[in-house]
């Protein structure tokens, strides 16, 4: 192009680079956190341990790593896009081999200081290796079946193997977080339609041969919750119960009856925003759904004002992972949709769920940071 | 195509594809936003009632069972606390594994799974059901120490009924029991519906037990998840149940029964002449109602029920037997009062009197010679009374038993009282549709064939013979405050010269060498009884038996024995308790019933006489407000 007046971000210095982050964001951030650690505070019974306190931990030591990854050239990270991808699936396939079983399925690696969810930090490699891949494609690319394949490869993997843990939740945000891109990569919608009746095809097959017992049970007891009321459609009953009961205003921090007196299950993790809303009321959720809504802009704008398409597509899709997050969460302990056991990242208590957005946000960041570098088709530029 | 143009057409195409899933992400977090409305505003209300709902449990509070005193304020029903193990099926989740995890602890019998079977269907998900009561120490901390992995399990401090006095007092209690399905439907009080809740199944404890009982509260009571109450939010204690005094005497009853479990089975009433108050009132054998407060087993139950003693019926009051010689006093009033005799009525007895083509004989083969009626009395000659009972008919004897409290029940405040028997032709034509025979008046005349009383109304009689008004037996005394015994009654309508005759007779009996049971009197001056001795034939004598000598009570079988009866009272100067002993199959009335009656008569004077003396000697300042239970006085 012949008119670029940009200047080369990547011989930025540390100093220039810092003043380049979006410290608003960063702030947005540790405030969303914060309410988190109030839930977390509140979720105790109005203590620290055992939750709000490793929760902050935890935070610091995510926070530094975003700002790190931050201040790392962008390109360098479109460099680690496949290593890190190949790693993560390693750690996948270990997890499936030797993981621990928690809740009835194969989640976790124990790696001493962290109990590591590689499916967690998939979500973020997945986004990266995806937007990697799509980087230097033309529409004539995504137009070419034999081009789509291989991408269709790196998505299949990890679904697969995390669907076999068995991880419904997880698998689905893969899916669509992956689908996502595909779309902003420009496949058309008709490809999107085929894939669909695939799956709808697929769905009986998978009901029968792939989904566990306690899996149909939750979608059976999403389509009627008062099937079994005080097995899965319990937890929904009474989140719902909490919801209605917080009313406009909720019944005040601490007071929620349905979380303290544990009507409520998992208030600390699934259903944190659940106990929120019983004690702030409709007042309460709006505005942390505003806060979250803000999350979500101030991706999109990051995407909006980064000039090379790995940027944008790296943006979107950690948007898109942290609306996919939101979205199933909110809906999932509302009864919109069945219980797939996913966190509220930055409020819900859980190691891997929190260094993975905040390795997201460390992209996203980036992306801001190095929104203006020059990059090659074939993404090596100059770095 | 340029690449220039191709890189714009994707940005373009980017730009249009972000702006469609911007799109997609407002209207799926303007669902959110709607459902959230939806629930927190539009569904507020009922979601926050079911918040209440969850929270609040609503339980209703048992209230203590009122007290069973004696005359004396002696306790004879008092609460003790009991450990109980309750469940709450809704937060147990699978009722089953919990109870087999609590069995492990507490080991439950198969009565035991069918009651909590029973309690699980009848009561509501919230309401506890006691699994197992009256644990032991070591049980309730087993449990206490699991309670973490037994969800809806708890452990309750209760109350359960203890008798202080257990058999002596079995009959006149009763005992308590959980509420049957007919119970349930007879009343529609909530208590009933609440596991473990005992009401009264007999005695004083069913007759009394609405008073007993009292009136449920209710606790509201917040509960967490898995049932824990985290806080009490309000208590309404109901209304307790009420003390409730009675005329019994616990010492003399105490004493009474002592006294008669010696023999294989027997009663006895003692009875205040003047007011009508039952000093005691015994059946033995009898049964432990402790046992049956928490839960009499299967095979202890079984074992009272086939026993030949019958201990589980209060012969006192249920029982129905000749009264034999004891009746003579009725046919002797009947007579006096009849005008066609008096008391210089002679008779001689030769051992028998022929009427038709019977042969009826006295107890004494060979006749007591001539006797006017306090001698007839004192001999109890059979054949004085069969004159007697010629010359007067049926009808005049009938009347006399009625008006003396026999043959319809006397109203005692006791379940299951029987009213015994006093026949007449009418009654004779009405029941069997048969012609009285005049031979059956003369049987009638001594207190056999068709008569029959029970010991109750054999105090009653004696009671009203002794004096001379027509006192009711009555156990309650008084009910907090809602009910006083009443103790003066009117006069008999009986000519006083004539009773005299009777009473002279009475004291003949006991106080006359030769008398029948002269050899039971007492002998403390003041002290002394009147009374009537009574041996009930219960088989049939034949004349082949009669020709070759009738066999002696010693040689039969227990079952094929005489019953003895005896009724007195004390002192004869100035009468004050009458007494009415039956030993069943006792052969003898005046040689074994006799002794009895003594006894516990002595007893009661014996027992007034030491009271008097504490009353009247300045008390010490730790003396115990309450009469030793445990001692006779003697």
């Amino acid at each position: 192009m012949s008119l670029d007046l940009s200047i080369d971000r990547g011989a930025m210095t540390i100093g220039e680079k810092l003043g380049q982050i979006s410290w608003s964001l960063v702030l947005l951030i540790t405030l969303v956190a914060s309410i988190g650690f109030a839930m977390l505070y509140s979720a105790a019974n109005g203590h620290f341990d055992p939750w709000a306190s490793r929760q902050m931990l935890r935070f610091g030591v995510g926070l530094v790593a975003m700002l790190l990854i931050a201040l790392i050239d962008i390109r360098f990270w479109m460099k680690l896009a496949y290593p890190l991808y190949g790693i993560v699936m390693l750690l996948l396939i270990g997890v499936d081999l030797f993981g621990n079983v928690g809740k009835g399925a194969q989640r976790w690696i124990d790696l001493g200081i962290i109990q590591l969810q590689p499916s967690e930090i998939m979500k973020v490699t997945l986004v990266m290796v995806l937007a990697r891949y799509f980087h230097g494609a033309t529409l004539e690319d995504s137009g070419r079946i034999p081009f789509l394949i291989p991408p269709l490869l790196l998505v299949g993997a990890p679904v697969a193997l995390v669907l076999a843990q068995p991880n419904l939740g997880t698998s689905l945000m893969l899916v669509m977080a992956a689908g996502a891109l595909f779309f902003l990569s420009g496949v058309r919608l008709w490809k999107f339609g085929v894939l669909i009746a695939a799956i709808i095809i697929a769905v009986p097959l998978t009901w029968q041969f792939v989904l566990h017992d306690y899996q149909r049970d939750r979608v059976e007891t999403f389509l009627d919750p008062d099937s079994d009321p005080l097995g899965t459609g319990y937890h929904i009953t009474q989140s719902k119960i909490a919801f209605g009961s917080g009313g406009l205003m909720g019944k005040g921090f601490l007071q929620g009856t349905q979380s303290h007196l544990n009507f409520l299950p998992e208030k600390q993790t699934d259903f944190i925003f659940t106990m929120l809303a019983e004690e702030f009321g409709l007042v309460g959720s709006l505005f942390f759904l505003f806060l979250y809504g803000l999350l979500l802009l101030y991706g999109f704008i990051i995407a909006g004002r980064c000039r090379h398409q790995f940027g944008k597509l790296l943006a979107l899709g950690v948007t898109v992972n942290l609306f996919l997050y939101l979205f199933i969460n909110v809906a999932m302990i509302m009864g919109l949709i069945p219980v797939v056991g996913v966190p509220l990242p930055l409020i819900s208590y859980g190691g891997t769920a929190t260094l993975g957005v905040m390795i997201g946000f460390g992209l996203l960041l980036s992306v801001h940071v190095h929104r203006d570098v020059r990059m090659s088709r074939r993404g090596m530029g100059d770095l | 195509m340029s690449a220039y143009d191709r890189d714009a057409e994707r940005q373009r195409m980017l730009s249009r594809r972000t702006l469609v899933l911007g799109g997609m992400q407002v209207a799926a977090v303007s669902a959110l936003v709607g459902r959230l409305y939806y629930l927190q505003i539009v569904e507020r209300d009922r979601y926050s009632m079911l918040a209440d709902d969850n929270r609040i449990s609503l339980r209703l509070v048992a209230p203590p069972r009122g007290q069973i005193l004696d005359r004396f304020g002696v306790p004879l029903a008092v609460n003790e606390q009991n450990f109980s193990v309750t469940v709450v099926s809704e937060r147990a989740g699978d009722v089953r594994q919990i109870l087999d995890e609590v069995g492990k602890l507490v080991p439950l019998t198969e009565a035991d799974e069918r009651r909590i079977q029973r309690d699980l269907q009848r009561s509501r998900a919230f309401a506890p059901i006691t699994i197992k009561e009256n644990l032991s120490w070591d049980q309730v901390s087993a449990i206490e120490v699991n309670l973490p992995d037994l969800p809806g399990i708890s452990i309750d401090v209760g109350q359960v009924r203890s008798y202080p006095f257990g058999e002596a007092l079995a009959h006149v209690l009763g005992y308590v029991g959980a509420a049957t399905d007919k119970d349930l439907e007879k009343s529609d009080d909530p208590l009933l519906t609440l596991p473990g809740f005992r009401i009264g199944k007999g005695g004083v404890e069913k007759q009394f037990d609405s008073a007993l009982r009292g009136a449920a509260g209710t606790q509201q009571l917040e509960v967490n998840a898995v049932g824990r109450v985290i806080r009490e939010l309000s208590r309404d204690n109901g209304q307790p149940g009420r003390e409730t005094t009675l005329t019994l005497d616990a010492k003399l009853q105490h004493y009474v029964h002592q006294r008669l479990s010696a023999e294989m089975s027997a009663a006895a009433v003692v009875i205040d002449v003047r007011t009508g108050g039952i000093q005691a009132l015994c059946s033995c054998p009898a049964f432990d109602p402790n046992q049956f407060a928490v839960g009499i087993g299967y095979d202890a139950y079984q074992a009272l029920l086939k026993d030949e003693r019958t201990p589980l019926i209060n012969k006192a009051i249920a029982g129905q037997y000749p009264p034999g010689s004891t009746f003579k006093m009725i046919t002797a009033l009947a007579a006096l009062e009849s005008g066609i005799v008096n008391a210089d009525h002679r008779v001689t007895c030769s051992g028998h009197i022929e009427l038709g083509s019977h042969r009826f004989h006295c107890w004494r083969r060979g006749g007591h010679g001539t006797l006017d009626m306090v001698g007839a009395l004192m001999n109890s000659c059979d054949v004085y009374f069969y004159d007697l009972a010629q010359r007067i008919g049926m009808d005049r004897i009938a009347a006399m038993a009625r008006k003396f409290g026999l043959g319809d029940k006397v109203g005692l405040e006791l379940p299951g009282e029987r009213p015994g028997l006093v026949p007449d032709p009418a009654w004779k034509r009405r029941a069997l549709k048969a012609a009285w025979h005049p031979g059956e008046t003369l049987i009638a005349s001594m207190g056999q064939g068709y008569v029959l009383a029970t010991p109750l109304q054999l105090a009653v009689m004696t009671a009203r013979l002794a004096s001379g008004h027509v006192v009711q037996p009555h156990l309650a005394k008084s009910i907090e405050g809602q009910y006083r015994e009443q103790t003066e009654w009117p006069r008999i309508d009986v000519k006083p010269e004539n009773l005299a005759v009777v009473l002279k007779g009475m004291n003949a009996v006991t106080n006359i060498p030769g008398g029948t049971a002269y050899k039971s009197r007492i002998t403390i001056p003041g002290m002394e009884m009147a009374g009537k001795s009574g041996s009930a034939q219960v088989r049939r004598i034949s004349m082949a038996e009669r020709s070759s000598g009738v066999r002696k009570n010693e040689d039969l079988a227990w079952r094929e024995r005489d019953h003895a009866l005896f009724v007195a009272f004390a002192p004869v100067d100035a009468p004050k308790y009458a007494c009415a002993v039956f030993v069943e199959h006792g052969s003898s009335g005046g040689g074994v019933a006799g002794p009895i009656a003594r006894d516990i008569l002595l007893e009661c004077q014996m027992l007034d006489a030491a009271r008097a003396s504490v009353a009247q000697q300045p008390e010490p300042a730790t003396a115990p407000s309450r009469p030793d239970a445990g001692s006779t006085g003697q």
